[in-house]
């Protein structure tokens, strides 16, 4: 975050974007194989790896230095959890419907 | 004690410290944890429709598939490109504020808007698609005779597949709503830009404008997958 040499944010940035081109031409590659039940998983590990590294880098949630924040990010991706997990456990495991 | 109290509250002839902050920093975290707070009610936002979606997703499993494979994954996969690079952009402007570099600010400001527009004007050719098909929910919806992917001879039942149109419509929607939103704030740091109101000191309007920018990003990311890239597969 600080400016310890000039030239290393601008690295950092522009392998990220170059890993998220990638990412995107993986995942839709990759969409086209068949993997039975594991093709939404890899098509969600690659999604969420993009959103990490967009997070992490372009947001500087790597290197951030306030608690605060670190709380209020850790607290939606759990309330986020909530939602998704507990929505799921009722609707996932209806038989008879 | 005056000394020490004169140094935290004093009046500083830095105009962009205002005088309820102790230090730039503490003003500069204070704006950004505003913003990430506003992210948090965001993704609880989207939170919801992407449950939504999951739900139906599991019920109609194969109808989803179907309707997934009419949208043009090709064109999807383009506009992810074209956010990925909009977010670079919007960092090096941003790089280029914090080294004093107001041209490189205002070109990579533009940029930005640029492939922000360019993403609406995709998004805008597939949606015009979806009309032509007669996919959009409503009186004139028709999806008769679509095979459920993996399942020959098995129809998709058009019922399922206008409710997977309903959710693509609206969380597709209300992504190039947020785009459109994000348009308009580049807009006025543009201005802002323009008129050298951004320096390495102080240029925190661009950085929590580009958060945003970064957040929209990140719900295309995961929209991407889950409506245009399902059963893609022969």
């Amino acid at each position: 975050m600080s400016d310890h040499s000039k030239s290393s944010p601008l690295k950092s940035y522009f392998s990220v974007w170059i890993a998220l081109l990638v990412g995107t031409f993986l995942t839709y590659e990759v969409a086209k194989i068949d993997l039975g039940v594991f093709n939404s998983a890899v098509a969600l590990i690659i999604a969420t790896t993009k959103a990490l590294l967009v997070a992490m880098f372009f947001m500087h949630l790597k290197g951030a230095s306030e608690r605060l924040l670190k709380l209020v990010v850790i607290s939606t991706i759990f309330f986020l959890f909530i939602l998704l997990a507990l929505s799921m456990a009722d609707y996932g495991t209806r038989p008879w419907s | 004690m005056s000394d020490s109290y004169v140094a935290v509250h004093g009046e500083t002839n830095d105009p962009a410290l205002r005088h309820h902050f102790a230090t730039e920093e503490q003003q500069r975290n204070a704006s950004s944890l505003g913003m990430w707070i506003f992210l948090g009610t965001e993704v609880m936002f989207f939170g919801g429709l992407f449950c939504a979606y999951l739900i139906y997703r599991h019920w109609y499993f194969g109808d989803f598939g179907a309707a997934s494979k009419s949208i043009d994954a090709a064109l999807g996969g383009t506009n992810t490109a074209v956010l990925i690079c909009s977010s670079l952009t919007v960092v090096l402007a941003i790089w280029a504020a914090q080294t004093a570099q107001r041209t490189l600010m205002i070109a990579m400001l533009i940029l930005t808007m640029l492939f922000g527009l360019a993403f609406l004007g995709i998004k805008g050719k597939e949606y015009k698609d979806k009309f032509d098909e007669h996919h959009v929910p409503g009186a004139s919806f028709s999806f008769e005779h679509e095979e459920i992917p993996g399942h020959p001879g098995q129809y998709a039942n058009p019922r399922h597949a206008e409710i997977f149109f309903a959710l693509y419509f609206i969380m597709t929607g209300l992504h190039a709503l947020h785009m459109i939103v994000g348009l308009g704030i580049f807009t006025w740091l543009l201005i802002m830009a323009w008129k050298g109101r951004f320096t390495p000191h102080y240029h925190t309007p661009l950085e929590i404008g580009g958060l945003y920018w970064h957040f929209v990003d990140i719900v295309w990311i995961y929209l991407f997958p889950l409506l245009y890239l399902i059963d893609r597969h022969p």
